[in-house]
């Protein structure tokens, strides 16, 4: 989704894996739902919240929290799958609400375990 | 459950089970959290009984589905709102005009079914983001730009269909003027293609808009007539380069000259890029100057006299005109030094250029440029109401009001003096955290003077916005300025002040809504545009 790769460079790191949702460590499903995950987050996420000029989350977040907690969402080791979900379906500020036909709730599972897992391992 | 207007539970009920056959269950959207996530975002009216909020959700993944869904809506007389991805943020998000429509959500259906390099066009479905229709360009390595509205993630029929524009080369920043062939489903389930697409085993329905006989499909443009469920697109050669160009004048007047210039190099196709009008003595690099704050904040305002002399001596122009040209690197610099040549007909004014850019731009060139303006779709332009340093407090949303103004000298000059001398009324004197005006030029022969209103989720602060925007709709209308667009809220506003000869047009409009829609299932109110059974009465 990002035009030039501009995605923080992260690995699944499924031995760290301890979310909600992707509790089976180095299982196939666990597996499949990361992947899931990251391609919801570089689809929906990244074009707002990656690092670098011309995103307006990573502004947002910077301004508000000043680098404690982090800007950048796969840096938050504070999300809770329960946060993640509660933004994605209500919005905040200018970030709208997303329906089920752009995120479905398989998909917001695998986000939030992708944003949780990724952030932890960083 | 919520139910859609003038329908009972049990004709609701039934429509729903039949609407799940049709597309499956899990695509059929009633409970109340589900409806919720239709809410428009950016609305005027949110948490306030008024807010527009639908029934329920019904999100179909083909022609076929759409078919059925629309037919059955039909049978029970059952409104429905059509949206693509839903993000006309501003202009309604994914809510309907009408409370308690069933919101029909295109967004699964999202295949970009041709995009043809050597012709230069696209066929896509409504559910296709600029994202998605620039990666799919961008993957197979085709030589051909989009061109984007500033959100990248709407959606490239709906935008077009509701009027947009981008900032690329003219035509093709004319989103629905760019378009070449429509699929669309009608209010009765029938299944029409425009232009050369009638045409069984056409060969040509992307490449030629007009086919035989009366052409319809400006009937589907910010209106309520169908479902458009394919759309073609003229798409722009990957031009070879890009150059631009600024002019500057330090006197208010000279305003004149330099759009005459502007309008010149247009018209005879010598600049095709996105142009822009900045009144940097004020807006720009003035903003900034402590004498010109304190100039403007004179009781009664600055005079022009008083800013061209600052201007002057301070060497910040009073307004500029900026040209980019695409094109062959050899034709762009000769009509950049054409355009250079009209400009410096302007006594005292000046011109400078940019760096000429070869495309493709490297990647640290893109990193620096305004994106779209090379077809590059993003969301960067969320950062004018986010968070930041200079905006502790951040809106939830806006609204644009865009009138469309002559393109003129003489015009911009008479809306600024228009603009001071009513704000003081329209805001009774409190600051609404208007942005603007903005002076856009996405189309060739007009102007588009913008003002952003900021939203939130103070019901007191959006009265009062609502008030102002409609103020601001009426007292453009008594100049002839009218929006071309604009926010379900103030459809019937805008509507309103397109009254020749005793609102003809909307008459007009009427009439088609009922021959094609008679029981107004389709977008009721989207435009001013009423089915007869909820039309007010008017005088």
């Amino acid at each position: 989704m990002t035009m030039r790769g501009r995605l923080i460079a992260t690995g699944l790191a499924l031995a760290a894996v301890s979310a909600p949702h992707a509790q089976e460590q180095s299982s196939a499903p666990a597996q499949t739902q990361l992947a899931r995950g990251q391609q919801v987050f570089t689809y929906w996420c990244a074009t707002c919240h990656s690092a670098g000029p011309g995103m307006p989350g990573t502004q947002a977040l910077q301004a508000k929290y000043h680098g404690n907690p982090p800007a950048l969402l796969l840096q938050r080791t504070d999300l809770t799958p329960q946060l993640i979900a509660y933004f994605v379906r209500n919005g905040v500020s200018v970030m709208p609400l997303f329906r089920k036909t752009e995120i479905s709730a398989a998909d917001l599972d695998a986000l939030a375990a992708y944003i949780v897992v990724t952030a932890r391992t960083h | 459950m919520k139910l859609p207007p003038g329908i009972n539970a049990a004709d609701f009920q039934d429509a729903v089970r039949r609407w799940q056959a049709a597309v499956g269950a899990e695509w059929v959207f009633t409970t109340d959290d589900d409806v919720a996530l239709y809410r428009d975002a950016y609305s005027p009216f949110w948490g306030e009984d008024e807010e527009r909020v639908a029934s329920a959700a019904v999100a179909p993944a083909t022609v076929e589905q759409v078919q059925a869904v629309v037919r059955i809506a039909n049978e029970r007389g059952i409104a429905l709102y059509l949206i693509s991805t839903g993000k006309n943020l501003g202009y309604g998000g994914s809510a309907p005009v009408l409370s308690g429509s069933v919101v029909l959500d295109l967004k699964r259906m999202n295949r970009v079914l041709e995009v043809n390099e050597p012709n230069a066009f696209a066929l896509v479905e409504p559910g296709v983001s600029y994202f998605d229709l620039y990666r799919h360009i961008e993957e197979r390595g085709l030589k051909v730009w989009i061109d984007t509205p500033d959100p990248g993630w709407g959606s490239v029929v709906g935008n077009a269909l509701d009027g947009g524009a981008g900032w690329t080369a003219s035509p093709f920043r004319d989103h629905f003027g760019s378009h070449c062939g429509m699929e669309v489903v009608l209010a009765n389930g029938d299944l029409v293609r425009t232009g050369m697409g009638a045409m069984p085993n056409s060969k040509s329905w992307r490449q030629h808009k007009w086919g035989y006989g009366p052409w319809v499909d400006g009937l589907f443009r910010q209106s309520n007539m169908g479902v458009v469920t394919k759309m073609g697109f003229w798409l722009m050669p990957r031009p070879q380069a890009y150059l631009s160009g600024t002019a500057g004048v330090y006197r208010s007047a000279d305003i004149v000259a330099l759009i005459d210039t502007l309008n010149l190099l247009e018209n005879e196709q010598v600049v095709n890029g996105s142009t822009s009008v900045g009144n940097p003595i004020v807006g720009g690099p003035g903003a900034a100057d402590a004498d010109i704050a304190a100039l403007l904040r004179r009781p009664g305002g600055a005079t022009p006299d008083a800013l061209e002399a600052l201007a002057v001596a301070k060497r910040i122009p009073y307004w500029t005109c900026t040209v980019p040209i695409y094109g062959p690197e050899k034709v762009v610099r000769a009509k950049m030094d054409y355009a250079r040549e009209k400009f410096a007909a302007i006594a005292g004014s000046t011109f400078t250029e940019t760096d000429l850019l070869r495309i493709p731009l490297t990647p640290e060139q893109l990193e620096r440029a305004h994106k779209v303006d090379f077809g590059v779709p993003n969301l960067a332009t969320f950062s004018i109401g986010a968070r930041s340093a200079f905006n502790p407090n951040p809106t939830n949303g806006h609204l644009w009001f865009s009138p469309i103004v002559p393109r003129s000298g003489a015009a911009i000059l008479e809306f600024q003096r228009f603009y001071a001398e009513n704000l003081q009324n329209v805001t009774g004197g409190e600051n609404l955290g208007f942005l603007g005006p903005i002076a856009l030029t996405n189309w060739e022969r007009s102007l588009v003077l913008m003002i952003m209103f900021p939203i939130s989720r103070d019901p007191k602060q959006n009265r009062k916005i609502r008030d102002a925007f409609r103020r601001w709709v009426q007292l453009a209308g008594e100049r002839g300025w009218g929006e071309y667009r604009t926010a379900p809220a103030f459809m019937d506003d805008v509507a309103d002040t397109y009254s020749f000869n005793n609102g003809a047009l909307r008459r007009l409009h009427e009439t088609i809504k009922d021959a094609l829609d008679p029981k107004g299932i389709l977008s009721a109110g989207r435009y001013g545009v009423w089915p007869k059974h909820l039309r007010k009465a008017r005088p």
